[in-house]
């Protein structure tokens, strides 16, 4: 059998729907978005609904391309790869555009802008794959752990020099691998991250005096517990206090001296503690209320009075979710959570049968990666995570966005498709 | 590592775990979002948003000495949102939108009613859209009386432009709605369908100062179609800025002065002040009232001033070209003695109406210097002037030298447009050496083309290059743009161009030779324009009697006065009016006298000028 038609049949076609489901509906809403009476065919190449377009084909195009391409080309070249991007994010820094405070564009041309960090973080998942495929890579020495961070850490640090705090939390996403694959104290990290982000925000919601009281008497109820029952490890309890102690103090600290004004009232309106619809709250407002208002069934395609009048900035980049909400009512944003929460089952379940590690450690990369795109996007416009300028995988307004992710997921489609030729 | 072992496998689990787990809380928060909660189905439904475009009041135009030439009276138009109409109906079916008391308010018919809300539909289903436009104060306070019962629809205040004078309908210019070509060139995307915008005269090329810049009211609506005060405390809104003030060079007692002599004659008086290259006066007859292209009978006026044979709408002060005739002598001989080709001293022969290639018109001696060949418009002397110069040998053949003339009257404004803030120039014609080449096949010399040198043939000005060229001697050499704007009403500057001195660099001993040579047309004993010489106010000017394929000769006169000291410079040309001297000769000197003295003294002049009537047989 020849290779282009064995392809067709290996493929995971349940991706490749939802996938495709996912880019009609964002076309579609952008359309709606950016709707101009003047201009009222979807396919108008003067309006970002035709560009839009233009973005889909040329990413279909290029996601056809990487499934013909030998699956073990991305493993034999993941490192070069990851190097050209961190080659283009220290350029970006040098000869960056700026737009939104954050410098993180390359103009290529006057109509042709890119933005390495979209695909950086593709970049670092084919590379860290790559890294734990090797056979001497062992993740329980401490030397391939700290090569397996470092390949994480650098571009996330070049992004946040960027000043693109957005993109370098995506980032964050890798500990899934991590933990997947046994990075010794991920599993900590999780559960501390939580526990960490509830000291934050507690401390912010309560203040610092209340948060000692509350740490106190906890402190006291262990220690007399222990002192009771008399069991071990009373020390590493203690250890344990003096670490949240700390926190919440330099959680304190770190509000105020190291997040800058606009990093601050975006939590601080997220938490309830700061009223403010004209202001930062502007944004998260107007979305909840276009979002609220779609009801059970929407109003309708085309029909939002909300996203008409731009009320929502960035209506259709990075608040895209909030058309979907409006027009399709519940019933259009539960497809499209339920569309992701399935994509993301999908390829979990899709990495666990792979034969390879490369494959495995790839599929659980970009598995993390769209997850946090999707719950931090989807997560700001319904007002349960402070405002984060990323982009909604797959529906929001952008090429840079688009042609990463179909590429990043291409490559997984493609490695998919390719595992049993794997001995 | 190949593959992970059980126990690590057992860690999907978790992973995906936390990804249904958010998935969950998402769908629970969106549930009371958009079902459970109705607070923000009633901020987005019940209070529909109405978004008031704030007119700014459009600048005031005054003139050169703070006379009010043009403000703003208010008008309302009567706006309505489609949709919100739509809505009502659905919403309230028990109350129909009473189409038959709505249209005995507004006094249309209902086929009326449904051609224009389709036309609404049409321009947007979802922002206002004019219904009705410039509805009379009076109109306005019993409708908005009713407007409650009518949802949708809503006043929007405007105001339009009133003429207190009546005068200088043209250099105003007047405002209209947007046309579609205008809104698609609209590259700042400030304009809207309906929106007003200067068509013509200065309103166009000052549009963006004086149009200011809009403002915009967010209002709160409930379903009665009642406003509920401003959305967010009014943080959306924005004020709107005043367009800024103009004040016009032209001096607006003389204007009328001027549009008064021209009556019942067809042709253009341009004046300036050569120190600074304002115009003081910017007439163009026949002219109209600028109130008649306002209002809701624009439309009607415009069509019969355009259909009127007599063609009053265009300005002829910058769009009718001419040929200049004798008055083009001045150019002809500043070029002559800048290239070296004569003297003041020299001397050509002329044989009166038996001189060849082109008779005489005038009888003077019979070999004439400068200064006699200009005060008795000597045709020979001129065109000899023009051979010598494109002749001359330093060019090395007549076609270069004739580059080099060209390039002179270029250099002296003609042919070409100033590109200050008259819109609509037109430039006028010198013929390029090409244009020679291919009509005589390459073969032509200084006989062929002779007629350039009095100012005939395919030399053709506008009265305001013309009008420049008087300045430009009575500045000895240069002369400011001629441009209407003297200055904005605060301190903003007036563009560059319209200040800066242009020198086409003619050496000033010429120049005032030339300009003596001028005092003699009204000084001399045989000048043409003696007739008109005033004796406290000495006079420079010459006089042209062009022939035309109109007809009867145009007659022609370029002026300044006071030799001395120059205030005004002019150029007068009557259609079909005979003699420089006849009628363009005396209209100058009347419009220098109103300048200079304020008032005139010449009755009898002034009633033979302004009851005189040329008659035209042919459509202009």
């Amino acid at each position: 059998m020849n290779e282009r038609n064995s392809i067709i049949g290996k493929i995971d076609w349940v991706t490749i729907l939802i996938y495709l489901a996912l880019v009609i509906i964002g076309w579609f809403s952008i359309f709606s978005a950016k709707y101009d009476e003047m201009h009222p065919s979807i396919f108008d190449l003067s309006q970002v609904y035709g560009k839009q377009l233009i973005w889909i084909g040329s990413s279909l195009l290029i996601g056809f391309v990487i499934l013909l391409i030998d699956a073990k080309f991305f493993n034999a070249f993941s490192l070069w790869i990851y190097f050209f991007f961190l080659a283009s994010l220290f350029v970006v820094l040098v000869y960056g555009k700026a737009t939104n405070g954050a410098t993180s564009w390359i103009e290529l041309s006057a109509n042709v802008k890119f933005q390495p960090s979209e695909f950086a973080k593709m970049a670092t998942a084919l590379a860290l794959a790559g890294y734990l495929d090797r056979l001497d890579v062992d993740m329980q020495k401490r030397k391939d752990q700290i090569i397996a961070a470092l390949l994480v850490l650098a571009p996330m640090a070049l992004v946040l020099l960027q000043n693109d705090t957005g993109s370098a939390i995506v980032f964050v996403s890798f500990i899934f691998v991590l933990y997947r694959e046994g990075f010794p104290g991920t599993g900590l990290v999780m559960v501390g991250g939580v526990v960490a982000i509830l000291l934050f925000i507690l401390t912010l919601v309560w203040s610092q005096k209340v948060m000692y009281i509350i740490l106190g008497s906890l402190l006291v109820l262990t220690l007399t517990y222990y002192l009771i029952t008399k069991r071990k490890g009373i020390f590493k309890m203690l250890g344990v206090f003096a670490f949240m102690f700390v926190f919440v103090f330099s959680v304190d600290y770190a509000f105020h001296k190291v997040l800058q004004t606009h990093q601050q009232n975006r939590i601080l309106v997220m938490l309830g503690k700061l009223d403010d619809p004209k202001g930062v709250g502007y944004n998260v407002h107007q979305s909840k209320i276009a979002i609220g208002s779609g009801g059970f069934t929407g109003k309708g395609f085309l029909q939002g009075t909300q996203t008409k009048y731009d009320f929502v900035p960035e209506q259709h980049t990075d608040f895209i979710f909030c058309t979907v909400g409006e027009e399709g009512g519940f019933l259009g944003t539960a497809l499209v959570v339920l569309l992701y929460v399935a994509l993301l089952v999908r390829i979990i379940l899709l990495a666990e049968r792979q034969r390879s590690t490369f494959s495995r450690v790839y599929g659980y990369a970009i598995a993390g990666i769209l997850f946090v795109h999707v719950a931090i996007n989807i997560g700001m416009t319904i007002g349960l995570v402070p405002v984060i300028g990323i982009p909604l995988p797959f529906l929001s307004y952008g090429g840079s966005s688009m042609l990463a992710f179909t590429i990043m997921l291409a490559i997984f489609v493609k490695q998919d498709a390719n595992r049993l030729n794997i001995l | 590592m190949r593959t992970g072992n059980n126990n690590l496998t057992n860690r999907k689990l978790l992973v995906m775990g936390v990804f249904i787990a958010i998935g969950v809380i998402y769908l629970i928060r969106l549930f009371s979002l958009q079902v459970l909660d109705k607070h923000y189905k009633q901020l987005a439904d019940n209070n529909a948003l109405r978004f008031v475009t704030q007119y700014p009041a459009r600048g005031k135009v005054y003139d050169r000495n703070g006379k009010l030439l043009v403000f703003n009276e208010a008008v309302y138009d009567l706006m309505v949102t489609p949709r919100q109409v739509n809505e009502a109906i659905k919403k309230d079916p028990l109350h129909p939108f009473d189409t038959v008391t709505f249209c005995h308010l507004l006094e249309i018919d209902k086929a009326s009613f449904i051609e224009r809300m389709n036309k609404a539909k049409n321009e947007s289903y979802f922002k206002p859209s004019p219904f009705m436009t410039q509805v009379s104060k009076e109109n306005f306070a019993h409708i908005a009386e009713m407007l409650y019962r009518f949802p949708g629809f809503f006043f929007q205040t405007r105001t339009v432009r009133h003429y207190p004078n009546a005068i200088a309908a043209h250099t105003l210019g007047d405002i209209g709605e947007i046309s579609k070509n205008e809104l698609e060139k609209d590259e700042e995307n400030y304009y809207r369908q309906g929106d007003y915008i200067g068509k013509s005269g200065i309103e166009k090329s000052y549009e963006k100062e004086l149009r200011g810049v809009k403002g915009l009211k967010v209002m709160m609506v409930d379903v009665h179609n009642r406003e509920m005060g401003s959305f967010m405390e009014g943080e959306l809104d924005k004020e709107p800025v005043a367009g800024k003030d103009l004040y016009l060079g032209l001096d607006a007692e003389l204007q009328a002065y001027g549009e008064q002599l021209m009556v019942g004659k067809i042709g253009s008086i341009v004046a300036v002040e050569p120190s600074t290259g304002q115009i003081l006066a910017f007439v163009t007859s026949p002219t109209y009232d600028p109130n008649l292209l306002v209002g809701r009978e624009r439309g009607t006026h415009y069509n019969e001033l355009k259909n009127d044979p007599m063609k009053p709408l265009i300005n002829r002060a910058i769009s009718g070209t001419y040929p200049p005739g004798s008055t083009f002598k001045t150019v002809v001989g500043l070029i002559a003695m800048q290239s070296g080709s004569i003297t003041p001293a020299t001397c050509f022969h002329c044989s009166g109406p038996g001189s060849m290639p082109i008779k005489c018109t005038h009888s003077h001696g019979s070999s004439p210097d400068f200064a006699n060949a200009i005060m008795n418009s000597c045709n020979p002397y001129f065109y000899e002037s023009f051979k010598t110069t494109i002749n001359n040998p330093k060019f090395g053949n007549i076609k270069n030298g004739y580059d080099y003339w060209k390039d002179m009257t270029y250099k002296m404004g003609l042919g070409r447009k100033f590109n200050t803030d008259i819109p609509y120039e037109r430039s006028g014609n010198i013929p390029s050496r090409e244009y020679y080449d291919k009509m005589y096949g390459g073969q032509w010399n200084s006989v062929t083309i002779r007629s350039l040198g009095i100012g005939q043939g395919e030399v053709l000005v506008t009265p305001l290059q013309l009008c420049n060229i008087a300045a430009l001697i009575a500045n000895e050499g240069y002369y400011y743009p001629p441009h209407l704007i003297k200055c904005f009403g605060d301190t903003t500057a007036i563009p560059e161009v319209m200040t800066t001195k242009v020198d086409p660099g003619i050496d000033p001993k010429y120049v005032r030779t030339m300009k003596q040579g001028l005092r003699t047309v009204f000084s001399g004993p045989a000048g043409t324009a003696r007739r008109y010489e005033l004796k406290d106010i000495p006079q420079c000017g010459k006089t042209g009697t062009a022939q035309n394929p109109h007809g009867n000769y145009h007659s022609n006169f370029i002026a300044f006065a006071p030799y001395d000291n120059p205030k005004i410079a002019l150029a007068v040309i009557i259609e079909n009016g005979g003699y420089g001297a006849t009628w363009a000769a005396p209209i100058a000197s009347l419009m220098i006298e109103k300048y200079i003295r304020g008032y005139t003294v010449r009755e009898d002049l002034e009633k033979r000028i302004m009851e005189g009537r040329i008659s035209y047989k042919n459509e202009r």
